[in-house]
């Protein structure tokens, strides 16, 4: 399947859907709890992370928490 | 509208000449008054450039001293300046650049008690603490007292900034909804910033308030600006109000401004 994954085109070769959770790991987002995940313009409950699955074409943008200041 | 002084109109020239701004808009930020909430890396350029464009009034809020380990990238802040009230440093700094303004320092940490009579005051409020507490405080604050405010983060070489008209545009908690649990917030000090990345992030805010006022251009609203210096890529993610907003959603369930830890991000340590 091909995503946009942060507004970039991202093929991910023989697999047709894919959990939130998998792709966090895929991507190697070390600690999600400081990425909020915006799936398709909605935001993915955090409890929700395995069972929301992901497939083709849709946009996936990972909103990462910045505390500095 | 106010009358300009010879003095003024040569001041402010480079910004009466544009055509969004001129005389009129000018006279807007000198009637206007904005709230910038730290004095650390994002608020110092906000504020120099601030005093700078002559807005009117400007509060400053900041509990902490300068400290060596500041000096990297909160330019406000000179060498001379370590062990001074940050407050009290910017606050001198701002009136050498732009005499003309009125700089009201508050030595203290912004908490559920007093942020909403200090935000009463003013029209605008800036976004530039270094914690997640303070950050979704100033976000609740605002959008229940109806306060325009600019959002700003940093981190190593990352940004992110978005506008919010709170009623009309998405608030910070319409797509952040509550802080990370602070045992995962990486220590600022070990994750470190370079400190022209507060100078970058720092400036759009600037501009944002300073568009705001005047009314030029279009806000950076529904939009978060982030960017990754280290490549130098600009990326804008729109976000949506969210009818599901736990604060400004259809039914929220934040009525009241509450206590959260300060899990500091202290970039200063």
């Amino acid at each position: 399947m091909e995503i946009r994954l942060n507004g970039e085109s991202r093929f991910i070769d023989q697999i047709t859907k894919m959990s939130v959770a998998g792709l966090l790991e895929m991507e190697q987002v070390t600690s999600p709890e400081m990425v909020a995940v915006q799936l398709n313009g909605e935001i993915v409950d955090r409890g929700t992370y395995h069972n929301t699955m992901i497939v083709d074409r849709n946009e996936v943008d990972f909103l990462y928490f910045m505390a500095g200041g | 509208m106010l009358n300009l002084t010879d003095e003024q109109l040569k001041r402010y020239s480079r910004h009466i000449i544009l055509q969004d701004v001129g005389p009129e808009g000018q006279a807007k930020l000198m009637e206007a008054k904005v709230l910038v909430v730290g004095a650390g890396g994002l608020g110092s350029p906000i504020a120099l450039y601030l005093a700078a464009a002559g807005v009117g009034t400007i509060g400053i809020v900041d509990a902490d001293v300068v400290e060596i380990s500041n000096l990297q990238r909160q330019v406000i802040h000179f060498s001379s300046d370590i062990q001074r009230p940050k407050v009290d440093s910017a606050a001198e700094k701002m009136r050498a650049i732009n005499p003309e303004i009125e700089v009201n320092s508050y030595k203290l940490y912004l908490d559920a008690s007093n942020i909403k009579e200090i935000i009463s005051d003013y029209d605008f409020v800036l976004d530039g603490t270094d914690n997640f507490a303070t950050k979704f405080l100033v976000n609740d604050a605002c959008v229940m007292a109806g306060i325009p405010f600019s959002h700003g983060g940093i981190l190593r070489f990352d940004g992110q900034t978005m506008t919010v008209l709170p009623g009309r545009s998405a608030c910070y908690r319409c797509s952040f909804r509550q802080p990370p649990p602070p045992e995962a917030v990486p220590s600022c000090s070990q994750a470190g910033v370079l400190g022209a990345i507060a100078g970058m992030l720092g400036t759009i805010q600037a501009a944002e308030a300073l568009k705001f006022i005047t009314g030029a251009g279009i806000l950076l609203t529904d939009t978060l600006l982030t960017f990754d210096a280290k490549i130098m890529h600009f990326r804008r993610v729109v976000l949506k109000k969210r009818s599901d907003c736990p604060l400004c959603g259809e039914n929220p369930t934040i009525l009241d401004l509450t206590e959260i830890d300060r899990a500091t991000c202290d970039l200063s340590v």
